[in-house]
């Protein structure tokens, strides 16, 4: 193990720590799988803390401000946590002409969550994704990993309306 | 596997399907699986067993049918008798609850589905010219087998035994072959400056970074037959000396990811990919990199230093990746339709696909064509089909009987033709024209409801957030210009700004670092060109022609007056 010791200590025996170690290894604990290694932190905590950060900097021997640097960088890595379930609305071009606005829009009314907010109960995250390549089934929005394709905002507002019941 | 077992699996397969009575592809791309191709392909697999048909019809998933707005769609091809020509019928909207009777009056009776299915004889299909999509529909893109039977590794094959690496390259420029991911470079000669950079050690990457918003192309290809890029990839790995490539895919394409992912050990197992391939000198190793959301990684130096793990900023070239690239190699990047365009044209010779195309523009390219066209979908055409070819013959025309406005080629670096161009041949040349550019291929069709500026003011948001901020003119550049575009579309701008903005659009053209910069006026240059009277109309008379933009209350300011 070239990770610095006192690891159990400082991850106060997470066994998800013992995962993202595995995925360095597998990368050889290689700065340049600095991408890779972040991927495989995000799926197992859901977005990047600080703690997990700092643990890629020494895992990988890399300053953490080169890091952060990466993980603020990407869009696709989160540094806040999100809520239990996500819509993410596409604003492609072809969404975007055949009304992706709308529903975010419909979406920030009704939740109160604008594009990268969180409703304060912790249920709803809002996201934007800038084109998911099925343009064909314009507006587009993605309820939790999954495709919803020609929505309206009546449609989309329905198939959240359940995530936030209590 | 050997040049022997390769033919021989190839044949194998192909004598499979000769054997099948009806062989039926669901296409199983991103968007019809959102429509629920996954359930269709396990109800007609249920439904052909419980026929008893197990044996006489294959049921497999297979990449881009083409219509993809009208999925899941369904295509069967059926024989009558052992000898008999294949007859394929295309179904579209199928659902789950449609399969039990394709199975009974189709595939048992004979009768095909009247209420789904689509005339395969309509220009969207019978137009067509396939090179780089040949397979879809064909080949069932998660089993090598499938692919195999298709010739794929056979060109790889070719090119490792019969021919010469300087061979190869000429191959590639006898063909004519130009970048498809958008700047059109001749691929043969990028490849023979990589052949000739000094060092032995080089690198092969396929840039997947499909970021342009409506573009699918790459998506639906890598999707929909993996093996042919690797195999590109692997032919170009030979012709300039590398024995490592990278295939650098965005990470919002997860199947895209899978599909690679999957093809890539299925070859490696096999022996076409690895060491000693086809028992040859030659190694090949392709590794996966996900990109994780930055559209600046399209450009080739950013996605060099996101390959090698930084932030995905770009640097000044020369020097040019092909002599300083990944870790300082020599480096050969080209696109996913460039490598998908090489297995066949090493297997069919370069004068192949010369055969096909206008001049300067050899072969053909895949659109993605969106918006407000009556067919939505992907389409692959000889270069120099015109516009209202496309558009209206293929596209069907306008929905809803509405009046065509623009096309949009190019994405948010790219810019809008308007109607009085429409027999305007679509190529390299002909577009910059016009004042847009190829691009990597989506083609978004624009009818009268769409307002000018605030497309080209939601073109320069995206170009403002995704600008990586390294270099003043872009990262500065785009603020000013999305800020000037929003007030033009409010009704608060004046003419002053519009001559702002043409000025800033040159600045920025000239002055930023990387094509981003250099690209993010294009869509308010080519708008301000070619749709002036709706800019003047929201800064003289407050008025959005299209009724999109509202207006915010209040006089605008005289030209002149300054800004904060």
């Amino acid at each position: 193990m070239s990770v610095p010791g006192g690891d159990a200590a400082r991850t106060g025996g997470d066994t998800r720590f013992k995962r993202l170690d595995a995925a360095m290894r597998r990368q050889q604990y290689r700065a340049d799988a600095l991408l890779e290694v972040l991927h495989a932190a995000q799926e197992l905590f859901g977005f990047l803390p600080e703690q997990v950060l700092a643990h890629v900097a020494r895992g990988l021997a890399l300053p953490l401000s080169r890091v952060y640097g990466v993980a603020s960088f990407y869009n696709l890595f989160r540094l806040a946590p999100r809520g239990r379930h996500d819509c993410t609305v596409c604003l492609g071009t072809a969404c975007w002409v055949a009304g992706g606005r709308d529903l975010l829009a419909g979406l920030e009314e009704a939740h109160g969550a604008g594009p990268h907010q969180t409703t304060p109960d912790g249920q709803l995250s809002v996201g934007v994704v800038r084109c998911i390549g099925t343009c064909g089934l314009a507006p587009v929005a993605i309820l939790d990993g999954e495709i919803a394709g020609g929505q309206t905002r009546d449609s989309l507002l329905r198939r959240v309306k359940g995530w936030r019941a209590p | 596997m050997n040049a022997d077992e390769l033919l021989a699996a190839a044949e194998r397969e192909a004598g499979k399907r000769g054997a099948a009575r009806h062989r039926v592809g669901v296409c199983c791309s991103a968007g019809c699986l959102a429509l629920g191709a996954g359930q269709v392909k396990g109800a007609l697999q249920r439904g052909v067993a419980e026929a008893g048909l197990d044996g006489q019809v294959e049921v497999f998933g297979t990449g881009c049918l083409g219509l993809c707005h009208a999925g899941a769609l369904v295509r069967v091809e059926s024989r009558d008798g052992a000898s008999g020509p294949a007859a394929p019928t295309l179904y579209q909207r199928v659902g789950v609850e449609d399969a039990a009777r394709l199975v009974r009056d189709h595939l048992l009776g004979g009768v095909p589905l009247a209420d789904r299915r689509v005339a395969l004889d309509v220009p969207f299909f019978a137009r067509q010219q396939r090179v780089v999509t040949s397979g879809f529909g064909a080949l069932d893109p998660e089993r090598l087998e499938s692919a195999l039977a298709t010739g794929a590794y056979q060109g790889l094959l070719k090119a490792l035994t019969e021919l010469t690496p300087q061979e190869v390259v000429g191959e590639i420029s006898r063909s004519g072959l130009r970048g498809r991911g958008g700047a059109g470079y001749p691929t043969g000669l990028k490849w023979s400056t990589v052949a000739k950079a000094h060092g032995n050690q080089k690198v092969v990457i396929c840039n997947a970074d499909e970021g342009d918003p409506g573009a699918f192309m790459d998506r639906s290809v890598l999707e929909g037959d993996p093996h042919r890029v690797l195999e590109g990839m692997a032919i170009a790995g030979y012709a300039v000396g590398a024995d490592q490539g990278y295939v650098y895919i965005r990470g919002e394409y997860p199947l895209a990811i899978a599909r690679l992912r999957t093809a890539i050990e299925q070859a490696e197992q096999r022996g076409l990919l690895g060491q000693r391939i086809f028992e040859t000198g030659f190694d090949f190793r392709i590794d996966l990199r996900i990109g994780a959301g930055a559209y600046v990684c399209g450009e080739e130096t950013a996605l060099i230093a996101s390959v090698e793990g930084r932030r995905g900023t770009p640097r000044t070239r020369p020097p040019y990746p092909a002599q300083v690239g990944l870790w300082g190699l020599p480096t050969l990047i080209n696109n996913v339709e460039t490598f998908g365009s090489v297995p066949p044209v090493i297997r069919n010779g370069g004068a192949w696909l010369a055969a096909m195309g206008t001049e300067g523009s050899k072969g053909t390219k895949v659109f993605a064509l969106t918006g407000a066209v009556v067919n939505m979908g992907l389409v692959e055409v000889p270069m120099g089909m015109t516009l209202r070819q496309i558009i209206f013959e293929l596209g069907g025309g306008i929905r809803g009987g509405r009046t065509f406005k623009a096309a949009q080629t190019g994405g948010p670096s790219g810019g809008c033709i308007p109607a009085p161009y429409l027999d305007l041949p679509v190529d390299y040349e002909s577009l910059l024209q016009v004042g847009t550019y190829m691009g990597s291929g989506g083609l978004l069709v624009l009818d009268d409801t769409t307002c000018m500026v605030d497309l080209a003011s939601y073109f320069m948001e995206f170009c403002r957030d995704e600008s990586c901020g390294k270099c003043v003119p872009c990262r500065a550049g785009t603020v000013q210009m999305h800020a000037l575009l929003r007030a033009v579309a409010e009704g608060r701008g004046t003419e002053a700004d519009l001559a702002r903005l043409e000025e800033l659009a040159e600045l920025l053209k000239a002055t930023s670092l990387c094509g981003l910069g250099q690209g993010a006026p294009g869509p308010v240059a080519s708008t301000l060109r070619h749709f002036r009277d709706e800019y003047l109309a929201h800064v003289r008379e407050r008025r959005c022609p299209a009724g999109v933009c509202r207006m915010a209350p209040g006089r605008p300011r005289p030209a002149g007056e300054a800004r904060r």
